[in-house]
């Protein structure tokens, strides 16, 4: 769990409070004592049905993360995204504004569409990023301009018909997870975001997820 | 031009097999290759080559692509800055709620 996952939740809550109901889950693989602390606090302010802290005795795979969410979640759409802040909460309105307007099955950030953008990224993250990018292109054709972009709303039935048939782990998962969503025929949308990398440091994968 | 956009949407969304949608295209690829081979519309000679022709071309496509891909990669160094706002902004809130974050 991210040291800053205080702000993350302070912000989305800030962004979403009025307009949308909405429920926090936050997966934490075996943080130390002070970061759960913090957010035992946060529940206080917002309200326990607000943010659920489900907390797992190790750290186990992000896949494994999801599925644990997603069994706790209560709503009909669900949102995946980073807790680091790289993922604004301040795009989410325009996340279920497109799915509202399009009744799309998954709606997927991408940040190289026009209005989407990057930064502390170095060259070498760039290339790799473009040279995945333009290989999955050439040879899955997956209808979406970013394929490992881990920013998506998804209605909660859609995910859980994925997320059962994925068999990869790690950065690949969240490719292999648009490109089945991709093949079995969902309505996918796009909406351009940008991702603040490295404010929190580390750059491993992690995730919470939120349930609308 | 709006025609062939049409047709490769609907080869995308087709609901085929990929795989089978890749060997299709090969197929036909060899198809044309074979045929040309057997009329010599082109000098046989340089039909052989036609195949490492289009892999060349292919990988300097793709090269081609990386390349203005990074060149024009969408970066958005306000929000790096609008984010720290944010994060001001979100402490200060938290502190009158009276949340105490420790050591950050």
């Amino acid at each position: 769990m991210y040291s800053g996952i205080y702000l993350f939740i302070c912000l989305f809550c800030f962004v979403l409070f009025r307009d949308v109901e909405f429920e926090i889950i936050v997966v934490d693989d075996g943080s130390p004592d002070g970061t759960q602390d913090v957010v035992k606090q946060l529940q206080q302010v917002y309200g326990e049905d607000c943010i659920l802290l489900r907390p797992r005795p190790k750290k186990l795979g992000l896949g494994t993360a999801y599925i644990h969410g997603l069994k706790h979640a209560s709503g009909n759409f669900v949102v995946i995204m980073d807790a680091d802040l790289s993922h604004h909460p301040k795009y989410l309105p325009s996340f279920i504004k497109k799915q509202l307007e399009t009744g799309a099955s998954i709606v997927t950030g991408t940040r190289y569409a026009q209005g989407g953008g990057v930064h502390g990224w170095n060259l070498m993250r760039k290339l790799t990023s473009r040279g995945a990018n333009v290989l999955a292109q050439t040879l899955l054709w997956p209808g979406v301009s970013d394929l490992t972009g881990s920013f998506r709303l998804y209605k909660k039935s859609v995910l859980e018909d994925i997320i059962t048939s994925v068999v990869s782990k790690g950065y690949v998962f969240q490719m292999e997870m648009i490109v089945r969503a991709s093949r079995k025929g969902y309505h996918i949308e796009e909406v351009p975001i940008t991702f603040v990398d490295r404010v929190f440091g580390s750059s491993k994968l992690g995730g919470s997820e939120i349930v609308e | 031009m709006i025609r062939t956009k049409q047709y490769f949407s609907h080869l995308i969304t087709c609901p085929m097999r990929h795989v089978i949608k890749i060997i299709t295209i090969l197929v036909a690829i060899s198809a044309i290759w074979i045929g040309l081979l057997q009329t010599a519309v082109i000098p046989n000679s340089h039909t052989w080559l036609l195949p490492i022709y289009l892999v060349v071309l292919l990988g300097c496509y793709g090269l081609l692509m990386v390349g203005v891909g990074l060149m024009r990669f969408p970066t958005c160094p306000q929000e790096a800055m609008l984010l720290q706002q944010d994060i001001i902004e979100a402490k200060e809130f938290l502190k009158q709620k009276g949340v105490d974050f420790g050591s950050d």
